[in-house]
C-alpha cells in the first residue's frame, strides 16, 4: 500500500481531530449548564431535590460510558427515538460531564466557609443574592483547576463515541487502519496527537492549582 | 412505539452473565495486583536520586494519562503485531489495563509517600532496621494507608473502563450485552440489565474495599 504517505495520514488524523475537539467543546459547555442548574439544586435546601441530584451524580460516575452510549443509542431507538450516533455521542457526554463537573463544583461551594454564608446573611442578602455576590466568585476559583482537570478527561473520553459510528479521531485512525495496515504508526499517531490536546490542558490545570495553593496562604 | 418491554427474556442468559461478569472482574483483579506493584516500584524509583530514571516514570505517566484508554489498547492489540509481538485479546487487555492503571498507581503512590513524615524513617534507622526493612515495614503501610481510599477510586475507574475491551472481543460483561441483544433484538432491556449490573459491582466494590481497607490499616484509614 503505498497510495498513503505519512503525512496522508498525518493531515487526515489532524482534520479528524477537530471533530474531537467539537465534540469536546460541545459536552464541556452543554455539561456545564446542564452541571450549574443540578449544582443549584445540589446545594439547595429542597432535601428530596439534593437526594435525586446526588443518584444522579452517583449513576453516571459508576457505570461504564460505554454502556451509557450504547443504551442512548441502540437502546432507545426501541422506545421509538431515533438517533444519531452524532446525536447520541453530544447527549451523553452532556450528561456525562454534568454529572462530574456537579461534583466537583459542589466541592468548591462546600469548601467555602460556613461563616460566609452568615456573614452575608447578616447584611441582608437573601438566598439568591448569597449565592451570586458572596458564595460563587469564591468558589468559582476554587473551582477552575479541577475543572480544568476533568477537561482532560473529557477528551479522553470522546474517543469513545468511535465506537457508535462517529467519525472522530480514534474511528479515522480506525478507517485508515482498515485501508492502509500500519496500525502501529497510525495508533502511534493518533496517541500523540491525543497527548498533544490533553498535556498542555494537564499542565494549564497543575499550574492554576499551584496559583491558588500560593495565593490561598 | 408499541414495543413493550420484556425483561424476562432475558433470564435465559443468566449463565452468560456470570462468565462475562468473571472475566470483568478476573481482568480488573490482575490489572489491580499488577497495577499496584508496579505502582509503587515506579513511585519508589521516582523518589531515586537518578534524574534520568525520574524523567522516564514522569515521562510514561504523563503519557498513560493524557491519552484515551481505548487507543493505549488498539495500539498493543492492532499495533505490536505488525513489529512481531502478537497477544491474544485477552493478554492485550490484562496488558493495557495494567500499563493504564499502573500510571495512575504511581502518581497516586507518589502522593502517599511523599505524606509520611521523615521522622518515621529516621526513627526506624535509629532503631537499626535496614533500608529495605524501614520502607516494608514502616514506610509503605503507612503511604498505602494515606492513599487507600484514591487506590480504591482508581480500580473501580478501571473497571468501569474495563467495559471497552469488549471491542477487541474480549468476552467481558459489555461483549455478553452486545451478544444477547444481537440474539433476542432487545437491546434496550439488555444494556440497562448490564449497565445495572457494572452499577451493582461498582458500589458493592467499593463498600468491600472500603471494608477491607478499615482491617488492613486498622486505625489509619478514616
Amino acid at each position: 500500500m503505498t497510495d498513503f504517505t505519512l503525512w496522508d495520514l498525518v493531515r487526515n488524523l489532524l482534520l479528524a481531530s477537530r471533530w474531537t475537539l467539537l465534540l469536546s467543546a460541545i459536552a464541556f459547555a452543554g455539561g456545564g449548564i446542564v452541571g450549574l442548574a443540578l449544582l443549584l439544586v445540589r446545594i439547595g435546601r429542597n432535601k428530596y431535590g439534593r437526594k435525586a441530584v446526588m443518584l444522579y451524580v452517583e449513576l453516571f460516575q459508576s457505570t461504564p460510558l460505554l454502556l451509557q452510549l450504547f443504551l442512548v443509542y441502540f437502546g432507545l431507538p426501541k422506545l421509538g427515538l431515533d438517533v444519531s450516533a452524532w446525536l447520541a455521542a453530544a447527549v451523553c457526554l452532556t450528561l456525562y460531564s454534568s454529572a462530574f463537573l456537579t461534583d466537583i463544583w459542589r466541592g468548591s461551594v462546600e469548601a467555602i466557609p460556613r461563616g460566609q454564608w452568615d456573614g452575608s446573611a447578616s447584611l441582608g442578602l437573601h438566598y439568591l443574592a448569597q449565592l451570586r455576590l458572596v458564595i460563587l466568585p469564591q468558589a468559582t476559583r476554587m473551582a477552575i483547576p479541577p475543572t480544568v482537570g476533568f477537561l482532560v478527561q473529557l477528551v479522553k473520553s470522546t474517543a469513545l463515541a468511535s465506537i457508535v459510528g462517529y467519525h472522530e479521531l480514534t474511528k479515522t485512525a480506525q478507517i485508515l487502519t482498515n485501508a492502509t495496515f500500519q496500525p502501529f504508526v497510525i495508533y502511534g499517531l493518533v496517541a500523540l496527537i491525543y497527548f498533544a490536546i490533553c498535556f498542555p490542558l494537564t499542565k494549564w490545570s497543575r499550574g492554576l492549582e499551584r496559583r491558588l495553593a500560593v495565593s490561598s496562604h | 412505539m408499541g414495543y413493550e418491554l420484556d425483561f424476562g427474556a432475558l433470564l435465559q442468559y443468566l449463565g452468560l452473565f456470570l462468565e462475562g461478569t468473571a472475566v470483568t472482574l478476573g481482568l480488573t483483579a490482575v490489572a489491580s495486583l499488577f497495577g499496584i506493584a508496579l505502582g509503587i516500584a515506579g513511585a519508589c524509583a521516582f523518589r531515586s536520586k537518578h534524574l534520568w530514571l525520574r524523567r522516564v516514570i514522569a515521562g510514561y505517566v504523563e503519557l498513560i494519562r493524557n491519552t484515551p484508554f481505548i487507543v493505549q489498547m488498539f495500539f498493543l492489540f492492532f499495533g505490536l503485531p505488525s513489529i512481531g509481538l502478537r497477544l491474544s485479546a485477552l493478554q492485550a487487555a490484562a496488558l493495557a489495563m495494567t500499563i493504564n492503571l499502573t500510571a495512575y498507581a504511581i502518581e497516586i503512590l507518589r502522593a502517599g509517600l511523599e505524606a509520611v513524615p521523615p521522622g518515621q524513617r529516621e526513627a526506624g534507622r535509629s532503631m537499626g532496621l535496614s533500608p529495605l526493612l524501614i520502607f516494608g515495614f514502616i514506610v509503605l503501610p503507612q503511604a498505602l494507608a494515606n492513599v487507600y481510599p484514591a487506590l480504591v477510586g482508581q480500580i473501580t475507574i478501571t473497571m468501569l473502563e474495563s467495559a471497552v475491551v469488549s471491542q477487541i472481543a474480549v468476552v467481558d460483561l459489555t461483549h455478553v450485552a452486545d451478544y444477547i441483544q444481537s440474539r433476542n433484538f432487545r437491546s434496550f432491556e439488555t444494556y440497562l440489565v448490564i449497565t445495572l449490573i457494572y452499577l451493582v459491582l461498582a458500589v458493592l466494590m467499593r463498600r468491600m474495599l472500603a471494608l477491607a481497607g478499615r482491617q488492613l490499616f486498622a486505625g489509619r484509614v478514616r
